[in-house]
């Protein structure tokens, strides 16, 4: 007989993917600046460490929310007892207020529509558990996280079925690619139970226009299925456009309390927006009554630490620091978005054009020697073994291009971050030159150099002056 | 929109019953939350006795962090490290509170065996840790054997989301209700019969409801049986601090270091929950003798992290040798105590509990209380207990008890002058019992009470909600109340 479960022996929680190998060969050999000067730099850790600095002070000038106090009065017994499912209610009250905030205050949430979790991981299984079960599955765009994998398949037994993105509109949700995705589901034998986005995407670092938004609740409310919004890096948006949550557009389009507006669900954390993945606060929201009670039962499962809803609901409940602490984060944000922008530039590499997330969608298909994702393995290990960084490839997010990567930018010291540019520059000059010299004993007569290092050479000229003058 | 195209939208899992909520045992819950007792708002007010918590020892927590606010992240003296800790989410768990950890289960059984703190697997709370091993050793259909009566909300933790069945193995009062090696083999000579896939053997010890502890011999059969039968065995550890005075505690992890067993199939879940005082601080703990149920489970831990305030806070708490020491010297003596003045107490006017020297409560023997050894009396006499005696207690069957009349009567999550007025309040009754004023069987309570039970063992749908550790709809935290 089996030891051990199918799940315990299966390949599903996805760590078998070049994303986690990325981050074990990070680990085996980290970079350091005193240390280990040469090692690999992380830039495949979506954090965002850019703002402590304003949450220390916080602190500081908080001691109550430190000490277990409240108004000076020791409730250090009460928090270590409370294991209410429900939560602590200041604690929602000021997490759904927060949420609205990051939407412009254009849509407000119910506390009572709020299930808390622990992160994230633990809000998209639960929900999975909640819509849907083996034999059916949830429709995502691609490229998507390369966690939703494990999150949303392994223990439920759901599947996920990729509605195919291109750059050919920058990656942009188009109705033949969601009509194309449901139909593959039903070749597969699965029945569809939703569709699952992230907005802003992770990895490409865009905020969802309203048209894609309409085109989503269109297609739900055709189909009779299910929308889960993972907006967990809705506190991110440092440019125009701004955020527009499918909140915002269903109210527009008065959908409050029809069938549609129960089957719209969000999901949303700490972890991005505000820097705190360690405190592992994840929610649910949902306008559905039966979801948010049997989320909220599954909550048992992995509830939020009665100490960090505390903290965290004084923190946020403190209004003029939550909005100096969004405008500084997003200030910072789009400073080291235009670092890394223009940093890959001098390499001769561009990304999509982003305004939001910790990340950029970087294009590197031009550095394939084939138009596969092989090439893709082997210059992600070049990358990685040579170059010294550790970034995403687009196969590990189901990219359907090969030549895509998602790099970091906020999970480290600007100084890495340029050092890291650095040797990727240095990487692409002595690319360019092995490959002129390939070409040259190839063609001894012809001495021209492919199309793309023109463009490396002349960007360099031309763009950095552009990026020096804004 | 109609409940059934809802239903639809849903899945099974989230309209099924699986996760125990939904049972008429709800009155004690509700008689408490319409009328909580008050030592001076409200002395009628109904005391909840159906809550094991351990609210003993926080003056020593509160002291110990009050000394050390390095502890905190959030303090002057601890803030420096707020940008690391906050950052950390890395499923491994903070080395230092792996260690700590590991130290502290070894100092809780004497330092009698060492825990490696790469086995140190987090869950959230010993609820996710349940379900955690769970989906590491068994597929949805495969079936666990649990000695009764035990803990209800392992129906949910064990079995809700895994699809995993229990199958109770019943222990009774002809010897202390004390699980024997024939109740196993019948259980399990049935299951193959059927066959059911035994996957494992899930135990509590010491046990919740009974507050006893498993003797050697006992749980040296147990292994062999696991051994013999190649299944797995979940030893649920989360009281282990809760003992005082003899038997004294011994762990599944001294059993195997004694025995030939293939450690393989030894698995051990714990908390500070209970044996702390910390349930909202929701640490859970998967220890695994298996390499590859450490690996997955590590990896299944992503969905109930730790949160590293916590841990770092507990990582210096459990460091502290010299706090660790007298904590679990003092809790240990002031559970005694409280336990012997219950319990005396209860002596008074001759009612008896299974002799015990663990957990946060006492099984108490009502049977001779009961009209007829039925669990409807079983019932009948519990709701008058909750409305006429005002105690919110839980009945033996709500733990899968095979014999009617038991009762689970929690001691520690209430003060001294509490346990006073519910002693004095159980005094009258049963003097009154006695003097036939409040017979049991008296129809208008019965009447009165809306019973709608219909067999011996409630089935799968029926559970009592308090006791899974107070997920109730309704809460009387005062941090709840304080909203207002």
């Amino acid at each position: 007989m089996r030891q051990l479960s199918t799940k315990a022996t299966c390949n599903s929680h996805g760590q078998d993917s070049s994303y986690f190998l990325g981050w074990q060969e990070y680990e085996k050999n980290p970079y350091d600046e005193v240390r280990n000067p040469k090692g690999i730099i992380q830039m495949g850790l979506a954090e965002n460490q850019l703002s402590f600095d304003l949450l220390e002070s916080w602190l500081t000038e908080n001691p109550d929310a430190a000490g277990f106090k409240r108004g000076g009065e020791s409730i250090f017994r009460e928090l270590a007892l409370f294991q209410d499912y429900h939560g602590l209610p200041d604690f929602k009250k000021a997490l759904v207020e927060f949420m609205a905030e990051t939407r412009g205050n254009k849509v407000s949430f119910n506390p009572n529509h709020l299930v808390l979790t622990a992160g994230a991981t633990s809000a998209n299984e639960t929900l999975m558990f909640c819509l849907a079960e083996a034999g059916e599955a949830f429709l995502l765009p691609t490229p998507y996280y390369p966690g939703f994998d494990r999150d949303l398949k392994w223990r439920t037994g759901v599947e996920i079925v990729p509605i195919h993105c291109t750059s050919s509109n920058d990656f942009q949700i188009t109705e033949s690619a969601l009509e194309e995705a449901y139909q593959e589901a039903h070749k597969r034998n699965l029945r569809v139970k939703g569709v699952l986005v992230t907005n802003p995407s992770n990895p490409l670092g865009t905020t969802m226009s309203r048209s894609e938004l309409n085109l989503l609740i269109n297609f739900i409310t055709a189909k009779n299925i299910h929308l889960i919004s993972d907006e967990i890096y809705s506190g991110t948006v440092f440019r125009s456009p701004g955020f527009v949550s499918v909140m915002e557009v269903l109210k527009d389009r008065n959908c409050d309390n029809t069938q549609v507006w129960n089957r719209v669900h969000i999901v949303y954390s700490l972890s991005k927006d505000l820097g705190l993945p360690g405190f592992r606060v994840g929610a649910i929201y949902s306008n559905d009554e039966m979801v948010v009670a049997a989320a909220t039962k599954m909550s048992s499962f992995g509830l939020v630490s009665s100490q960090t809803q505390y903290l965290l609901s004084a923190l946020l409940s403190d209004k003029k620091f939550t909005k100096n602490y969004l405008s500084e984060n997003q200030k910072r944000l789009e400073q080291r978005h235009k670092m890394l922008v223009r940093g890959l530039r001098k390499a001769g590499i561009s990304c999509l054009e982003s305004n939001a997330g910790l990340f950029c969608w970087v294009d590197m298909r031009h550095l394939l020697r084939s138009n596969t994702f092989d090439a893709e393995m082997d210059l992600w290990k070049k990358i990685v073994y040579a170059v010294g960084l550790n970034i995403s490839p687009g196969h590990s997010c189901h990219c359907a291009e090969p030549g895509w990567f998602r790099v970091c930018f906020a999970n480290m010291s600007e100084k890495t971050l340029n050092l890291a540019m650095q040797r990727l520059k240095a990487f692409v000059v002595d690319s360019t030159a092995k490959l002129n010299n390939h070409h040259s004993s190839k063609n001894s007569k012809r001495k021209s150099s492919p199309k793309w290092v023109f463009r490396l050479l002349s960007r360099d000229c031309h763009r950095d002056r552009e990026s020096d003058e804004r | 929109m109609g409940l059934s195209k809802n239903h639809q939208l849903l899945s099974k899992i989230a309209t099924n019953d699986r996760h125990g909520e939904n049972s008429p045992y709800f009155d004690g819950w509700k008689a408490y939350d319409q009328n909580p007792y008050h030592p001076s708002k409200n002395r009628d007010g109904v005391i909840q006795m159906g809550l094991a918590e351990n609210q003993l020892c926080f003056d020593l927590i509160e002291e110990w962090i009050r000394k050390n606010p390095k502890a905190s992240i959030c303090t002057a003296e601890g803030v420096n490290e707020f940008k690391n800790i906050a950052n950390f989410q890395d499923y491994h768990g903070l080395p230092e509170f792996r260690q700590a950890v590991a130290n502290f289960m070894g100092r809780v059984r004497g330092n009698r065996v060492r825990f490696d703190p790469d086995r140190i697997v987090m869950g959230g709370g010993a609820t996710g840790a349940n379900e955690l091993i769970t989906f590491c050793l068994a597929d949805p259909g495969d079936v666990f054997l649990v000695p009764s009566p035990y803990y209800p909300a392992f129906f949910r933790d064990i079995g809700w989301r895994t699809g995993v069945q229990i199958l109770p193995v019943d222990c009774d009062s002809s010897n202390g209700f004390v699980i024997t090696k024939a109740a196993l083999e019948a259980a399990y000579e049935k299951a193959q019969e059927d066959n059911i896939k035994i996957k494992g053997l899930l135990i509590a010890n010491p046990s919740n409801p009974l507050g006893t502890v498993l003797d050697t011999e006992t749980m040296r059969s147990l292994v062999s049986f696991v051994n013999e039968k190649n299944i797995h065995l979940v030893s649920d550890e989360i009281y282990s601090a809760t003992v005082s005075g003899s038997p004294t505690f011994t762990s599944i992890s001294e059993i195997i270091e004694g025995m030939e067993c293939n450690r393989d199939l030894i698995h051990i879940v714990y908390s500070l929950s209970k044996d702390m005082g910390l349930p909202g601080f929701r640490v859970g703990i998967v220890y695994s003798y298996n390499d590859a149920v450490v690996s997955c489970a590590r990896k299944m831990s992503s969905f109930g992290l730790v949160s590293s305030q916590t841990q770092h806070l507990l990582a210096s708490m459990l460091s502290d040798e010299e706090f660790v020491g007298k904590f679990l010297s003092e809790s240990s003596k002031r559970l005694a105590k409280r336990r012997s003045m219950f319990t005396e107490g209860l002596e008074e006017v001759e009612i008896s509990c299974l002799k015990s020297n663990a957990g946060l409560f006492v099984w108490m023997d009502l049977r001779r209380l009961l009209e007829k050894q039925t669990f409807e009396d079983e019932l009948v006499l519990w709701r008058v207990i909750i409305n006429q005696v005002k105690l919110n207690v839980s009945p033996g069957s709500s733990f899968n008890c095979s014999e009617p009349g038991w009762f689970r009567v929690c001691f520690a999550n209430m003060d001294d002058d509490t346990v006073e007025v519910a002693l004095e309040r159980i005094r009258t009754f049963v003097r009154q019992a006695k003097k036939g004023k409040a017979q049991v069987k008296n129809k208008r309570l019965q009447n009165n009470l809306k019973l709608s039970f219909s067999s011996r063992r409630y089935d799968e749908s029926v559970m009592s909600p308090h006791m899974m550790s107070p997920h109730s709809p309704i809460s009387l935290s005062p941090l709840v109340r304080a909203k207002n």
